[in-house]
């Protein structure tokens, strides 16, 4: 019965949880599933986020204004992935690669500054002293800073967005060079500008969502975005398998990405409240991914080897 | 109105695999020709094409279409110029996206895309108009996705989708290669109805000698990189699958592919 209790208890943080990661797996359905990338520079550009909105925050700047720089340093991050893609020729997982890794020490100088070394890992700020808009302790509280309020606003307004963009000229341009490359050439559009822009929109997203997952803990951390990927294709791959029957419209899929994530944050308290190890749940992250990704190709080649048996005559 | 001088092309070079795959070929096209291409496998049909639509830049030489020197923009800038139908009828057409917005980003090739709605009211209404010319039906399925349909379906949305604004110039791929007989025989015969409408300039690479001979008012023949015959006009009209043979043997060139055809 406490087991019960105590579960119930820690479903809103589960939740606020859920929602916060549930912006970053927008981004990611973004190159993963419209543009056909993988990419990682999320693991970098999620900490970017976070670290830029509370120095600027601890810097006397606006929330919302710091959340906009967030914005635009993860716009960079995506726009050189991109250029390292399209224009150096190197492939796009290993652009990625090479930016979380170059990432981890800009993080860690954009946290610093200021300082005397010039360098800092971690960077706490707190919601008494400046006024966020999403913070851990007022998620069972009846104020509009509750993140589950604050962040769900945000998520309508970039589902919104995304919805009106991938519908014009240009998002269209988006959506065919993820589809068919060869096509989109002959259609006349420049597929390397494209993927530029889809990387940065994308980083951009997972930027915004770093944002307020630091606010949202009380902290920007250097390690915050490790292995964040991974929570991002969880979240898109669990929301997929669960709604993609009901859910046709391009606005509810990405609705189901932020689905995913929350459900992703409940199982896990679940698994937490069992008596899992914190140590333990990235392993399980890691396991959950790879069974969801090889359960499709493991269908398609059995419905491949094994026909099902004809009609006897 | 095209123009290609004497452009080389080599594949690998300085490998074992180096492959000259266009060896100094020179061609003008008149407005309005209609032209259809064949040669064995690996004369170089294909590769000409390529050259003309930019999908790599040629060695040397250079090409010209209207006189604007397109020799080295590349192949998304050319798209201005050219409409394509390609060999594999799932190149040509965005599997994931439906058939109106296919239709939607062929209309706006060569323009400036901006934000925009990607697809108009009009445009849907002028889109049902063009699908029902082609009489397979899919102007009732204009937001089924592309990837539902069959490889002739799709096949001559992408000649539809090539066509639609009048490009200077239509490349054809072998483009009924992959389809079954009536299939292809029904693209290619909506090919010859929609080329007559806008009266365009066409380029069709093919392997089939019959078509090649019915379809169009000039004939040109590629051997190892070159053009080895090129007859238009009344000349054209008197040629026989015989004859085309006969010129393929002369070469030393018969191959199983060539008889079979």
């Amino acid at each position: 019965m406490s087991f019960l209790l105590s579960l119930i208890n820690s479903m809103p943080n589960a939740i606020a949880q859920g929602m916060v990661y549930g912006i970053m797996a927008i981004g990611v359905y973004i190159t993963y599933k419209i543009m056909d990338i993988a990419d990682l520079t999320v693991d970098g550009s999620l900490c970017t986020g976070g670290a830029v909105c509370v120095i600027m925050v601890l810097n006397g700047h606006h929330v919302l204004v710091a959340m906009l720089c967030a914005v635009i340093a993860g716009m960079v991050t995506g726009l050189i992935t991109g250029l390292l893609c399209t224009k150096f020729g190197i492939p796009a997982i290993l652009s990625g690669i090479l930016l979380q890794l170059g990432l981890y020490s800009i993080n860690l100088h954009i946290m610093g500054w200021g300082t005397e070394t010039f360098s800092k890992s971690n960077l706490a700020i707190s919601v008494d002293k400046y006024n966020l808009l999403a913070s851990s302790r007022f998620v069972k509280a009846i104020v509009p800073n509750n993140p589950i309020f604050s962040v769900g606003i945000f998520i309508i307004i970039v589902i919104a967005l995304l919805y009106w963009f991938f519908g014009t000229e240009i998002g269209c341009a988006l959506r065919a060079t993820g589809a068919n490359q060869n096509m989109a050439r002959a259609q006349g559009i420049n597929t390397s500008s494209s993927k530029v822009l889809a990387l940065m929109i994308s980083n951009g997203l997972v930027a915004l969502s770093g944002a307020l997952l630091a606010q949202f803990q009380g902290y920007a951390d250097v390690n915050m975005g490790r292995g964040a990927i991974v929570i991002g294709l969880a979240a898109v791959i669990i929301g997929e398998v669960i709604f993609s029957k009901i859910f046709r419209n391009f606005a509810l899929k990405l609705l189901y990405c932020v689905l995913g994530a929350i459900i992703y944050y409940m199982v896990l308290q679940f698994v937490l409240k069992l008596g899992l190890s914190t140590d333990d749940l990235k392993l399980l992250s890691a396991t959950v991914v790879a069974l969801f990704l090889a359960v499709p190709y493991w269908k398609a080649n059995y419905a491949a080897t094994h026909v099902k048996e004809g009609r006897k005559c | 109105m095209l123009k290609v001088s004497n452009i080389h092309k080599t594949f690998n070079p300085g490998t074992v695999n180096e492959k000259v795959a266009l060896n100094g070929v020179t061609l003008e096209l008149e407005e309005g020709d209609f032209v259809t291409v064949i040669g064995g496998n690996g004369a170089g049909k294909s590769t000409l094409l390529n050259a003309i639509a930019g999908v790599w830049n040629v060695d040397s030489g250079s090409i010209t279409i209207d006189n604007d020197d397109v020799t080295n923009l590349p192949e998304y800038k050319r798209a201005c110029y050219i409409g394509r139908v390609f060999q594999d009828p799932m190149n040509g057409t965005a599997a994931t996206m439906q058939i109106e917005e296919n239709m939607a980003l062929a209309s706006r090739r060569g323009k400036k895309r901006t934000l925009k709605t990607g697809i108009t009211k009009e445009e849907k209404a002028q889109y049902h108009e063009l699908l029902k010319e082609l009489g397979l039906g899919l102007e009732e399925r204009m937001t089924t996705k592309v990837g539902l349909l069959s490889g002739g379906q799709r096949q001559a949305l992408t000649l539809l989708m090539a066509t639609m604004n009048k490009p200077r110039i239509l490349l054809l791929d072998e483009h009924t290669a992959a389809l079954d007989p009536k299939t292809a025989a029904k693209v290619l015969e909506t090919t010859n109805r929609i080329v007559s409408k806008y009266n365009l300039t066409t380029f069709m690479v093919t392997h089939n000698m019959k078509d090649a001979l019915a379809l169009g008012n000039r004939l040109i023949m590629m051997n190892e990189g070159k053009i080895i015959l090129d007859v238009k006009g009344e000349e054209k009209k008197k040629l026989s699958v015989e004859d085309l043979l006969k010129i393929f043997e002369a070469n030393g060139n018969v191959t199983d592919q060539v008889i079979l055809s």
